[in-house]
């Protein structure tokens, strides 16, 4: 598997359903975009639109029922579990709208956790993680665990986490959505610096038109079909 | 590394409950390993039993005597070292609450039968002197604080009367597995007794103990010795002392299969109980996994995590039962010494606990890692705290 560092986000004729009892419920209809390197999109959309499972789709963390996705030359939808597994440690950094950081681990072993499957030394490992705190400003905090930080700097751990493999894109799935509004805010300047300094694409799914106000670009989806920007 | 740091992070989230799961495998794992205990126990008599030693008993039943001109005869067969007439006295000390085995045997051959026993030469010179002398094991003396020179009376129950004894010996045993709760006097002093009160029952051996130089040569001098007395008013049956031992324990069998069944079932439901806490953990967790999974983990990461977890709780709660399994031990072979004189933990035993331990953790892993390892990503997400 070969996996370009150049940023490229190609979706085409993206189709995705699931099983519902005996009924096939169509989530998303021939879905086609490309994002270039370096933006930043917001996937707008009401509940139940198809927007978390198009960021599913796009992060390889679920699969296509029809269609092709590439993403920095590599066609992820013809990748087994194992190699998607691979990619998406090389290439996705996630960041969730609870967090979903490991309790019992402190900030810095939370950030320190996806470099655990890579071949760097223990002192590697500490110099990068600890480049990624200065990033997001919480050097302090790295022994605090999360049920010691606020929602904003456990926000701020789960992006330094997301981008510590240097990855080449970044989903964000209503990152602020659990946020009161200045760590929203904080967070939502700490990504444009990211995507401004750092040349990281993101695509993120939110509700709120402030967040998506940070991004370059703003696509709808409605019922599973993408309309027109 | 990162991996067991996890592991025992995890293990103590939880910390009531793990305390809990943790003293339920402790107890589980104790409770397995007194009742494998008290099974070896049961037949520790036939695993200690000589191989140099026959028994010739009625061939009727043990009920019955042998007539005491039969030693001589057996003693004339080829092989055989040393014969001493034998009788279970079944004497009582004061109530029958104080039980102890006690056997009339000839004083003679008696060390030479029984090496295990270790007296030293002053006490067996004494014992030999003495036809009311009696040898007693030293728990016995140490329970009912007996010392050399001490009078104790028996009440006969087989043999009734009251009998005077001095004690004159006290042996100890030369393995741990040796029981020294056993009362031995001479045979002639209860020989002659009868002699006087009841004739009928004079001359009469319950058993003859027959020495033997070559094991392997057992089964053909068994065989002689009832040759000789085939056809005769009282044939004999002749048997190793195991095989004796065996005839005894197998009449309780079904009893020891019984505790050897409720040892297993107590450990099923400890491991019933281990796997509902570790469902119950990995069902809270899964989005943990999922998020694991997404950074790039696989099956094989959290399948560990689980694993690691189950086991450590497992085997923190199997070592704990091992180590509280000694002391346990020692209690009740103090304290129910008449029951339980020798209550000695094997290394078997413990190695059976710690293995018993290993599979309640393995076994209480298997469905939660499954279910954690084959969660989908967008599955495990959905599930919020």
């Amino acid at each position: 598997m070969t996996v370009e560092r150049e940023m490229e986000v190609r979706l085409k004729d993206v189709c995705k359903s699931y099983q519902r009892g005996s009924q096939q419920v169509p989530v998303l209809e021939k879905i086609s975009f490309e994002i270039a390197r370096g933006e930043f999109l917001a996937l707008m959309g009401p509940s139940g639109s198809g927007k978390s499972t198009l960021l599913n789709l796009l992060a390889g963390i679920d699969k296509v029922d029809s269609g092709t996705i590439t993403i920095g030359g590599c066609e992820i939808t013809t990748l087994g579990d194992s190699e998607l597994a691979d990619w998406r440690a090389a290439s996705v950094g996630f960041i969730f709208q609870f967090y979903n950081l490991i309790p019992v681990l402190t900030a810095y072993e939370n950030i320190e956790l996806p470099l655990l499957l890579t071949c760097l030394s223990r002192r590697e490992r500490r110099e990068h993680v600890l480049a990624a705190l200065e990033v997001v400003n919480l050097t302090d905090r790295m022994d605090h665990r999360p049920s010691q930080l606020s929602g904003g700097q456990q926000q701020r751990v789960a992006i330094a986490r997301a981008i510590i493999t240097d990855p080449a894109i970044l989903v964000a799935d209503e990152p602020t959505g659990d946020l009161d509004r200045v760590s929203a805010g904080e967070i939502l300047n700490l990504m444009d610096h990211l995507v401004r300094e750092s040349g990281k694409t993101i695509i993120m799914v939110t509700h709120d038109p402030r967040a998506a106000e940070k991004a370059h670009i703003v696509r709808h989806l409605e019922k599973g079909i993408l309309l027109e920007s | 590394m990162f991996m067991l740091k996890l592991i025992i992070r995890n293990s103590f989230r939880h910390k009531l409950r793990s305390l809990l799961t943790v003293t339920g495998v402790a107890v589980a794992i104790l409770a397995f390993g007194l009742l494998r205990t008290l099974v070896g126990l049961w037949y520790l008599g036939v695993e200690s039993s000589s191989s140099t030693r026959l028994v010739s008993r009625n061939a009727i039943s043990l009920v019955f005597s042998l007539p005491l001109s039969y030693k001589e005869r057996i003693r004339q067969v080829t092989g055989v070292t040393r014969v001493g007439a034998m009788n279970w006295f079944g004497g009582v000390y004061i109530t029958e609450k104080n039980f102890f085995p006690n056997f009339a045997i000839e004083p003679l051959p008696l060390f030479d039968l029984y090496p295990e026993f270790k007296v030293s030469n002053e006490e067996k010179k004494a014992f030999l002197l003495d036809r009311q002398g009696a040898v007693v094991g030293r728990k016995l003396a140490k329970k009912f604080g007996w010392k050399v020179g001490d009078r104790v009376v028996l009440k006969g129950t087989i043999f009734p009367g009251q009998w005077e004894f001095t004690i004159r010996a006290i042996y100890h045993g030369a393995q741990r597995s040796t029981d020294e709760t056993q009362f031995f006097f001479s045979w002639e002093y209860l020989n002659e007794t009868l002699k006087r009160t009841i004739p009928r029952r004079a001359n009469q051996a319950g058993i003859y103990v027959v020495g033997v130089a070559n094991p392997e040569r057992a089964a053909e001098i068994s065989q002689n010795i009832d040759t000789i007395f085939k056809n005769s008013l009282a044939e004999t049956m002749t048997e190793t002392e195991k095989a004796f031992q065996l005839s005894f324990v197998s009449m309780t069998e079904a009893i020891m299969v019984a505790i050897q069944i409720v040892s297993y079932v107590v450990i099923v439901i400890i491991m019933v109980v281990a796997a509902n806490t570790m469902a119950m953990t990995a069902r809270e967790r899964l989005s943990e996994y999922a998020t694991m999974k997404s950074l790039g983990f696989k099956w094989l990461h959290i399948t560990t995590v689980i694993f690691g977890e189950s086991l450590f709780i497992a085997m923190t709660g199997g070592v704990a039962g091992v180590l509280l399994t000694f002391p346990a031990a020692n209690i009740i072979e103090r304290e129910l010494a008449q029951f339980f004189p020798v209550f000695h933990v094997t290394p078997t035993t413990t190695l059976l606990q710690l293995l018993a331990a290993f599979l309640v953790g393995t076994i209480a892993a298997l469905f939660p890692s499954w279910r954690g390892s084959t969660i989908t990503i967008a599955d495990g997400l959905r599930r919020v705290g």
